[in-house]
């Protein structure tokens, strides 16, 4: 069942091509938006499942047979990282009816959030670096508008922070594929994971995955490259903001556990001491930052810094359980997330801000029990207290520091964490706990959260105390996709068939020659079909 | 702008900028050019319209809803892949057949041809969907 694996990308491309067709009916709109995220998250289900199954899908795009053509590589990394998208995504559509106001709605909102997932879905199951490329631009693209739409000023000044950082992300980006291309002479990961393999010419190979590092860190806010994100993130909608943090940043953190599990080795003596500080420095500044600001989403943005500090540990320490924890942490990281945006939402609907620090405003906890609860459920899966997500995924991760002995960035992961536990206690205490049950000038009449917005909320919630709940066959097929990721060959193999089987000319020589010329000619040689 | 001589060159060049973004576009598929490029020329000749004359009068001239051409651009693009999936080929995979056109002889369309024509209206779409609302502002 190849054709699987292409459908989270043509789910999302249909719902938005029908509804840009239908631009007159917001009413249209809508139902399309919540059916075809559902329908997404019910075919990811299905590709999780017939990977969990079977092994890795590869779909052939146009017939044109692996290095030549463009190709879909869905492994179980790649369809679970699928599925938490279209999740994701299927929240965001329900809370959007209410959480988005008309006038951003009627301006093609529903189209661009279709676009955006067909982007994260493509980018989790593409086999091409190229395509990668591809769709990083189109979720960017749809981000871009997003985030801007509705011209609100505060807006505009986080989207070009945004925009900019970007773009210059994107053009690292470009450049590395050029010189990889320009070297390898293919733009196929799994031909390229056999030709980086078979080289001798360590320093280009170096050079090329700093640049990787750097465009992806740039996308994934690692440390130092992650002040553009508590600069803009905080400024959209709830709705908008609620999926960027579940899902773009972890796009950028996937792509660099691809291309450090696939192409480029992690090496003991440059690349390795580089990540895990970078890890540490990024769990660190994530979370003083977070401590430091005083709105519910800039605690909340610094947080997510934090978040890709600890997954980017799991793949610098290298080993399967360190990697299961990266995978693991990913999937409770993108729920949560996501989840504390949509609450943040909430709150401000209740109390008519979602600064921190303001007196003699109402106590949510007095106006709206349900939503505290909810709230407290994904703070402390956050800050990782048992049973819920987060303590499993933290646990996976500092088990793993711990076999190789890494006890520095462990004691920071351990600080990164109480510190982020005491980050949410004070969103609990200053939004949900503080404050009169009811303020003087008040109507009687109280105005409740509409239930398509608390929904998305109570379901993701729902979702991180399951994981918690089960934990153990979670755990299962975190480390099986951690093995599949660890097993460079079963994904050559499963793209190109056996080393042998391949045309003669691939498998062997050419790796062995880093100078561009030969590179090139190899090029054009493999481009005529 | 009110230039006479941009609006008579206009008049002039329009309609050729539009053929050849056409013959643009169908080119494509063995020579430079391709859906992109012809959408472009083809948002280039409405800019420039819009330049010499006025933004409203071009989104009249166009007579459909911008959004709406994109719309058509997309399912076309969109259905130009699904058409071999449905047939149990992979995506995008290029399906071809041969119409008797009296007069002309045999033609040769494909599935290609179909996605270069919904890139062309998307790109169009959009192109002008920024350029007159910029020009409007």
């Amino acid at each position: 069942m190849s054709t699987l694996a292409v459908l989270p990308v043509i789910v999302p491309l249909a719902a938005g091509a029908i509804s840009v067709a239908l631009w007159k009916s917001l009413r249209a709109q809508r139902v399309i938006a919540v059916v075809a995220t559902l329908l997404l998250v019910v075919v990811s289900l299905m590709l999780v499942r017939e990977v969990s199954a079977n092994g890795i899908v590869v779909m052939h795009m146009g017939g044109w047979p692996a290095p030549l053509g463009i190709t879909f590589v869905v492994d179980l990394f790649g369809s679970m990282m699928a599925l938490l998208a279209s999740i994701i995504g299927a929240a965001t559509a329900l809370y959007s009816l209410k959480g988005i106001d008309r006038r951003r709605q009627s301006f093609l909102y529903f189209p661009l959030l279709h676009v955006l997932l067909m982007g994260v879905c493509g980018a989790f199951l593409t086999g091409d670096i190229f395509n990668l490329y591809v769709w990083f631009e189109v979720l960017l693209m749809s981000s871009f508008v997003l985030l801007a739409l509705g011209n609100e000023r505060a807006q505009l000044e986080g989207a070009i922070k945004y925009v900019t950082l970007n773009l210059m992300s994107s053009a690292l980006f470009l450049t590395a594929i050029g010189i990889l291309y320009g070297t390898f002479g293919t733009l196929d990961m799994a031909d390229l994971s056999r030709r980086l393999a078979a080289t001798d010419d360590r320093g280009v190979v170096t050079t090329l995955s700093m640049l990787f590092l750097v465009a992806f860190g740039i996308k994934s806010a690692l440390f130092p490259l992650f002040f553009w994100l508590p600069a803009s993130y905080h400024t959209p909608p709830f709705a908008v903001s609620g999926i960027f943090a579940g899902l773009l940043t972890k796009v950028g953190i996937y792509a660099i556990i691809r291309v450090f599990t696939l192409l480029f080795p992690i090496d003991q003596d440059f690349t390795r001491p580089l990540m895990l500080f970078l890890a540490a420095m990024t769990m660190l500044s994530g979370v003083l930052g977070a401590v430091s600001q005083q709105g519910f989403r800039r605690v909340l943005s610094f947080l997510i810094v934090s978040g890709i500090g600890f997954i980017l540990l799991g793949l610098a320490l290298g080993t399967r359980l360190a990697l299961a924890g990266a995978v693991f942490y990913i999937v409770h990281d993108i729920i949560v997330k996501a989840n504390l945006f949509f609450t943040a939402g909430l709150v401000e609907r209740i109390r008519g801000t979602s600064a921190l620090g303001e007196t003699g405003l109402v106590s949510v906890y007095a106006r709206a029990p349900m939503v505290t609860i909810l709230f407290f459920v994904a703070a402390m899966s956050l800050a990782g207290i048992p049973p819920l997500s987060g303590f499993f995924a933290k646990l996976t991760l500092i088990r793993a520091g711990l076999e190789v002995e890494q006890w520095a960035v462990i004691g920071v992961a351990l600080v990164a964490s109480i510190l982020t536990l005491y980050a949410t206690t004070r969103i609990w205490s200053e939004a949900f706990w503080k404050g009169p049950e009811r303020t003087q000038d008040e109507p009687e009449e109280i105005e409740a959260a509409p239930k398509t917005m608390v929904l998305p909320v109570a379901a993701l919630a729902l979702l991180t105390i399951l994981i918690g709940l089960f934990a153990g066959p979670m755990f299962a097929l975190a480390d099986r996709a951690a093995g599949q990721l660890m097993d460079k060959q079963g994904y050559a193999r499963a793209v190109l068939g056996e080393p042998g089987a391949a045309p003669a000319p691939k498998a062997t020589g050419h790796g062995a020659s880093g100078d561009g010329d030969s590179g090139h000619g190899a090029a054009g040689h493999e481009e005529s079909p | 702008m009110n230039s006479i001589i941009l609006q008579t060159a206009t008049r002039f060049l329009m309609p050729l900028i539009l053929v050849f973004s056409v013959v643009m576009m169908l080119q494509g598929h063995n020579k430079p050019g391709g859906g992109f490029v012809g959408g472009l020329l083809a948002a280039a000749a409405f800019a420039l319209h819009a330049l010499a004359f006025n933004p409203a009068e071009t989104r009249a001239s166009i007579r459909f809803d911008l959004r709406s051409i994109i719309a058509t651009g997309l399912l076309c693009a969109l259905s130009a892949g699904v058409l071999s999936l449905a047939q149990g080929m992979p995506l995008f995979t290029g399906l071809w057949m041969d119409v008797a056109v009296p007069g002309v002889g045999h033609v040769h369309l494909g599935t290609p041809m179909l996605f270069d024509l919904g890139v062309y209206l998307v790109v169009l779409g959009i192109t002008l969907l920024m350029v007159i609302s910029l020009v409007e502002d």
